[in-house]
């Protein structure tokens, strides 16, 4: 069966599970660094062989031997279609051909806004983050975006985000077409260590699909600065079965690198 | 056209179109010459206190680290750099205290590593500041306006953010589509410097995988100095002119240097070193550490070779190569 409560996992293994769920085979997925890029593996390495991943640096469709530390080293172009440049890619990004973008957020906000960039003031960060990098380029251009936010607490579903970094649905609906960003493009899923969200069609708000086995609606609410959206319906998230965490930490990241051990 | 929105961000390294191109009528030689050099020549000649600098690669991957150290070693200051996913080399130029100014597209960290010590430290003490932010296509295209000789080039990534309101760049109505459109600006770096994998003595040049931005950024830089791991005969490039990733006249210098992106890494040639990337992520916490580390494997040492042989020599090379080839297996001592 699919869902095989027996086994243990951790809350690294759910959340890189819950993403590769997301991605179908024959489609396109833009990775960033970090949990992306082995939701990506397992995807490939379970129900979408002929995921077509694409790295930012230029590695076109690799088949991944193991688990990148940097989005731009050899084997993101390994048994690949093209080892190109992020000209060439984020071309394509441009012009539509990426059907997934999928991100990693410091701190994100009811319409998906991403932080990455700085805590506090700009001019004098309290923390500085490294900034963009791809992520403004992914979100702003893949048709769907789906974010990875670990740690889902007050302090990273914030009201207001420090820094807009990254787009989400921006102020609300419509609000992305009238700054000029392509049409019917946006964030998808979040996922975190309490819930899988995705957005309400007509407020664009972050709305609960299904919490993960264990989670109450309570600790879902406590654990953010905005009101998500609770349908009357919403579901259990699906946990990883056995070969699954087997292809995880065997295969995928047998240092533990990223989900650690 | 109608300019909806100014960015904040200050506009780093823009030239009138004119202006860079009389710059290359008198600088930029057509001529087939000798450039070789040593990584102490190209930066003196080439590197001058205030530039603004643009290092190759992307991230740790096929960096002129060689070029990096010798820019510490040579004490160059007042630097502006550009932060297109620039992560070691920039941790170590901000660290050692070359640049003070830098436009981010990805800086102050190390990927999965985690983030730099160093560099965020200067950022966070006001030491060094962060003039402009950019995504990295946002930067990539900056150096393909500059590359066509353009004062910029339309995009649709930016808009709507921080991230584009404290660009350079500007948000106009597009007067095709009549939809807003953000105007990236051409960059032209003072200096460049790009690692490859081979080039003649000339600088026409070859890279294996993937090019990042190297392609656009080598042919908008003011000066480049090419690293490369081996020097060919230029019949060589004539045999395969298809696989000429940069061609000889928009290169001001080739230093010949093997191993020369270590501790990155090279496709296809070596891994990263991530021992010593873990050493220097673990010293750069404190200032003390960052100095230690400069005395030890930049000040102390007379040349790349010399910093190769304290780094575990020929024994550490054999060890990257295979583990490029993936015949060990991977380490990651930075784990906590």
């Amino acid at each position: 069966m699919e869902n095989n409560t027996a086994a243990k996992y951790n809350m690294r293994e759910f959340l890189a599970f819950t993403g590769a769920k997301l991605l179908e085979d024959g489609k396109s997925v833009f990775v960033g660094t970090g949990l992306p890029m082995i939701a990506g593996m397992l995807a490939q390495k379970t129900h979408a062989p002929h995921l077509l991943i694409i790295f930012e640096a230029g590695g076109v469709g690799p088949i991944l031997p193991e688990l990148p530390i940097s989005v731009g080293q050899a084997t993101t172009c390994y048994r690949g279609i093209a080892a190109t440049s992020m000209h060439d890619v984020m071309s394509a990004c441009q012009a539509g051909y990426i059907d997934y973008g999928f991100l990693g957020g410091a701190q994100i906000d009811m319409y998906g806004n991403i932080n990455t960039t700085c805590i506090g003031d700009h001019a004098k960060p309290k923390t500085r983050l490294p900034g963009s990098g791809g992520a403004n380029d992914i979100a702003s251009f893949a048709h769907k975006t789906v974010i990875i936010a670990g740690g889902q607490s007050k302090r990273t579903f914030v009201s207001k985000v420090d820094f807009l970094t990254t787009p989400g649905y921006l102020s609300g609906p419509g609000a992305r077409e009238k700054a000029g960003l392509p049409s019917n493009t946006g964030p998808y899923r979040v996922i975190t260590q309490l819930a899988l969200y995705g957005f309400d069609d007509k407020t664009k708000g972050m709305k609960l699909i299904s919490l993960h086995p264990g989670v109450s609606l309570e600790e879902v609410k406590d654990n953010s600065s905005f009101d998500i959206i609770i349908p009357e319906k919403y579901g259990t998230s699906p946990v990883p079965t056995e070969r699954d965490l087997e292809i995880l930490r065997k295969d995928i990241d047998p240092t533990g690198m990223l989900i650690g051990k | 056209m109608e300019v909806l929105h100014e960015g904040l961000g200050e506009l780093v390294g823009w030239h009138d179109p004119d202006e860079n191109r009389e710059f290359v009528l008198h600088n930029k030689s057509r001529a087939l010459k000798d450039k070789t050099m040593t990584a102490s020549e190209a930066v003196a000649s080439f590197v001058k206190n205030g530039d603004f600098i643009a290092s190759g690669g992307f991230g740790h991957i096929r960096v002129s680290m060689n070029i990096i150290y010798e820019i510490i070693r040579q004490r160059k200051r007042d630097l502006t750099m550009a932060g297109k996913t620039a992560v070691h080399d920039l941790d170590l130029l901000v660290g050692n205290g070359c640049v003070n100014k830098v436009e981010a597209a990805y800086s102050f960290g190390h990927e999965v590593r985690g983030l730099s010590p160093a560099s965020r430290r200067m950022v966070e003490s006001g030491k060094c500041k962060v003039v402009a932010e950019i995504s990295n296509a946002g930067y990539q295209w900056r150096f393909l306006a500059g590359m066509m000789g353009l004062p910029f080039i339309p995009s649709r990534n930016l808009m709507g953010t921080d991230t584009g309101k404290y660009s350079s760049c500007k948000v106009v109505k597009d007067p095709f589509s009549g939809k807003p459109i953000n105007l990236i600006p051409a960059a032209y770096p003072d200096v460049a410097f790009i690692h490859v994998h081979r080039c003649d003595i000339f600088g026409n040049c070859q890279i294996d995988g993937i090019m990042v931005e190297d392609f656009e950024l080598a042919r908008c830089a003011r000066k480049l100095i090419i690293t490369t791991e081996e020097i060919i005969d230029n019949e060589v490039i004539r045999r395969e002119p298809w696989h000429t990733a940069i061609p000889f006249y928009v290169v001001d210098g080739v230093v010949e240097q093997p191993f020369g992106s270590h501790p990155c890494e090279l496709h296809g040639k070596y891994f990263f070193d991530e021992e010593h990337i873990a050493e220097w992520l673990s010293l750069s916490k404190t200032d003390e550490g960052v100095q230690a580390y400069a005395e030890k494997y930049i000040f102390g040492v007379s040349d790349f070779n010399d910093y190769l042989e304290l780094c575990g020599g020929l024994k550490k090379i054999e060890f990257l190569v295979k583990r490029e080839a993936m015949r060990v297996p991977l380490v990651t001592p930075w784990r906590k």
